[in-house]
């Protein structure tokens, strides 16, 4: 890997949604940060490393605003290291992430802890929510002021819904005080209670217990009419029913301050995937009917689906590797989510440029990352090298994840990330087939 | 002049509350009881005006200092003084209050001083008795003898309470003294800013005429008088503010936070303070800026004249 103190990106397709480029250009990194970019920019200075891109998009690197580490407590899912590895390999640089280890990220101190270790690991940018009740139990309030203070860009409770209505309330009171933003696992535990896959023919057939999709838009209909009483800011994690879309879709037009969020895995694949059982397809919110992820693919489309997040859940073997119903839930994404969702600019659904709004100036956006998600002469210089036609297969042995627990695992993709590029170092390049270190 | 004999302009039956009082009549009270603290001050603290009535505190909610305030307002007047209290296990709601009542009222007391955990249950033991009443407290609602004496502890001190700008801090949510202060203030053209995390904030507040702040710095910007309440540990439990530590670093008045009041910004407190919580401890007992003993020894002397007022039909018959 060479550290350069310049370094001039010629011909390539210059992409950046924030100022609406779509045109060949270059790109010139100096000490770290972005000194110019154009369409006239075609030399590169004297002493400047070269990269040549060969017509390949510069992008911004991707903002991920809903990833999960395993560390502390199951380091064996997941490392800062191991996790800004598979970031650098999906072409994210910077990203926001969960509060769900263990201990969980509901103190001060933790927010300090994973800042600190996300910096040692030397990847890419690393922002903690915090939680909103203690111990993510979903009864006493963290203490979200402190938080706020350390550093959290959010609060959620991660992988599970802050159910209770009254905490619920007073969470959204609470941080509304400092603009705090709410993100919600919008599912009803009660309803959802051992479901495992989409209640439907499918779940029947296998004989797997069904989450309703009312378990989802019951949620978001709760929490809008939080909203309406509390005006805290709020935001719908990984929606996936037609219902729900809908329901943002009204709250939006009505004028409350929501937004929400689509993973890749619901965009793509529906219920249809956990035939045989595969628990590579058990997911949180599961994968629905084909409706359903057609409506979320619409909402992505007309707008009412802000930003797009991985919701990258890495599990072991071991949790996998069990009868349908015991597996844990969970889809590792942080590496295919730029070639499966480029899926929908080559089948002519979405713009290129539209596409990467939803994955880095939206999310950069939603959570006040003023520097990320956007080519601005004097930001730091985080980007993405991409080729959106290069076939790949998934493969297991490719990942750098610790974790392999892809439901895209065999399947052929095209759109691969060449090169990843934070505060103008390369922490991935494709070439060399290794992570920058 | 005696307080006793300043003209009378106070013409309620009961002193239930500071909402619906006149500010002649407040002031009426306020002034009366200048006199009762010069008089408390003097070696001989009686005087006879009571002498041979009935005063029972009825508290249906501990407290030892309204209790003992009262006690020795009405000893202070000659009156025979009676404590009950009335522990809340052994009263269900209702029924039993106006049994007790009703009994309470055929052994002829003159003025019955009433605290009780439910908003308006004094009002509602008002109409089954025939002497007047007095609400010590009565849940969130009021605490009207509470407001007499901070006004009063603000009037000594400043000279006035119109134009000021009052900074009440804390839970205000359930808070009968935030509601009792806010009326008399408002009412005698006092400038009312609450402060308070936004789930301890009740509802349409700012109907009432107070400006609502969920920042404290922003709240006791050039502030004359910085009013803390006591944050009830009990809420605590994370449920409307997350913990103590955090608690007191929005919203504890420190030095730091003082600063941006005015430099002559009085503190004052009803009490018992939470040292570490709502409170610096330091900030409590500076006694260049702490106006909260001031406030207990000007408790008694408004009782005093609440005690005068409402049994002027005694007198007046006799």
């Amino acid at each position: 890997m060479t550290v350069g103190r310049r370094t001039a990106f010629l011909h390539a397709r210059l992409l950046d949604p924030a100022g609406g480029l779509d045109a060949p250009g270059g790109l010139l990194v100096e000490d770290g940060r972005i000194a110019d970019f154009g369409p006239g920019l075609r030399e590169a200075p004297e002493g400047a490393e070269v990269v040549d891109c060969d017509g390949a998009c510069l992008a911004p690197g991707l903002v991920d605003i809903r990833v999960q580490f395993g560390e502390p407590g199951a380091e064996h899912r997941e490392t800062f290291a191991s996790g800004g590895r598979a970031a650098a390999a999906g072409g994210v640089t910077s990203l926001a992430c969960l509060p769900g280890t263990e201990p969980p990220i509901d103190d001060p101190a933790m927010v300090e802890f994973v800042a600190r270790r996300a910096r040692q690991a030397r990847l890419v940018k690393v922002y903690p929510y915090g939680a909103v009740t203690k111990g993510l139990a979903g009864v006493a309030l963290a203490e979200l002021g402190l938080l706020a203070e350390a550093g959290a860009v959010g609060f959620t409770d991660g992988a599970r819904a802050v159910a209770d209505t009254l905490v619920m309330r007073r969470a959204m009171s609470y941080a509304s005080m400092f603009g705090g933003l709410i993100v919600q696992h919008p599912e009803d535990p009660a309803l959802a209670q051992d479901g495992v896959a989409n209640e439907g023919a499918v779940a029947t057939r296998l004989g797997l217990a069904g989450i309703p999709a009312q378990a989802e838009v019951i949620m978001v209909e709760r929490d809008l009419r939080l909203v309406e009483l509390t005006g805290c800011r709020y935001h719908v994690a990984h929606l996936s029913t037609a219902a729900a879309v809908e329901a943002v879709r009204g709250a939006k037009a009505r004028g409350l301050p929501v937004t929400c969020e689509a993973a890749p895995h619901h965009l793509a694949l529906n219920e249809l995937e956990v035939e045989g059982y595969r628990t590579y397809a058990k997911v949180s919110p599961p994968l629905r009917a084909e409706d359903d992820r057609r409506a979320v693919v619409e909402g992505l489309l007309d707008g009412t689906i802000d930003v797009i997040a991985s919701d990258h859940c890495p599990q072991d073997q071991d949790s996998k590797r069990l009868p349908f119903a015991q597996a844990a839930f969970g889809a590792a994404g942080l590496e295919t989510m730029l070639p499966v969702c480029l899926e929908l600019v080559h089948t002519g659904r979405l713009g290129l440029l539209q596409l990467l709004d939803r994955l880095t100036r939206a999310p950069a956006d939603l959570l006040g990352l003023e520097d990320a998600g956007r080519l601005r002469r004097g930001a730091p210089a985080d980007l993405v090298l991409f080729d959106p036609e290069a076939p790949w297969k998934v493969r297991e042995a490719d990942l750098h994840s610790l974790s392999k627990n892809t439901p895209f695992e065999g399947r052929l993709m095209q759109g691969r990330v060449l090169r990843t590029v934070v505060d103008g170092r390369t922490v991935f390049e494709r070439a060399t087939a290794a992570a920058g270190a | 002049m005696a307080a006793s004999e300043l003209p009378l302009r106070f013409h309620q039956r009961h002193l239930l509350g500071i909402e619906g009082l006149a500010p002649y009549e407040i002031r009426d009270l306020l002034d009366r009881a200048d006199g009762y603290v010069d008089l408390n001050r003097r070696g001989d603290k009686k005087v006879a005006l009571l002498r041979g009535r009935t005063l029972i505190n009825l508290f249906f909610e501990s407290s030892t200092r309204t209790r003992t305030s009262f006690e020795l307002a009405g000893k202070r007047l000659g009156a025979d003084v009676v404590n009950m209290s009335v522990s809340t296990s052994s009263i269900k709601k209702g029924e039993t209050l106006i049994d007790t009542a009703v009994t309470l009222n055929a052994m002829h007391p003159d003025v019955l001083v009433v605290r009780h955990p439910d908003s308006g249950a004094v009002a509602l033991l008002a109409r089954h008795v025939n002497c007047a009443v007095i609400n010590g407290g009565d849940g969130s609602h009021e605490h009207p003898t509470q407001a007499l004496l901070d006004a009063l502890t603000i009037r000594r001190r400043k000279g006035r309470i119109e134009g000021l700008t009052v900074a009440i801090c804390g839970d205000i949510l359930h808070s009968r003294v935030a509601r009792s202060n806010l009326f008399l203030l408002t009412a005698l053209g006092a400038r009312v800013r609450l402060v308070a995390p936004r789930t301890l904030m009740p509802a349409g507040i700012g109907r009432f005429g107070a400006e609502v702040h969920h920042d404290m710095r922003e709240g006791l910007r050039d502030a004359d008088i910085v009013m803390m309440l006591r944050l009830q540990t009990e809420r605590m439990r994370g449920s409307f503010v997350p913990s103590l530590r955090e608690y007191f670093h929005l919203f504890g008045l420190t030095y730091d936070k003082l600063a941006v009041a005015r430099p002559d910004a009085l503190i004052m407190h009803p009490g018992p303070m939470n040292r570490g919580v709502e409170i610096d401890g330091a900030v409590a007992d500076d006694i260049t800026r702490s106006a909260i003993r001031d406030q207990v020894e000007m408790g008694v002397a408004v009782r005093m004249a609440c005690l005068e007022v409402l049994t002027r039909g005694l007198r007046a018959a006799a």
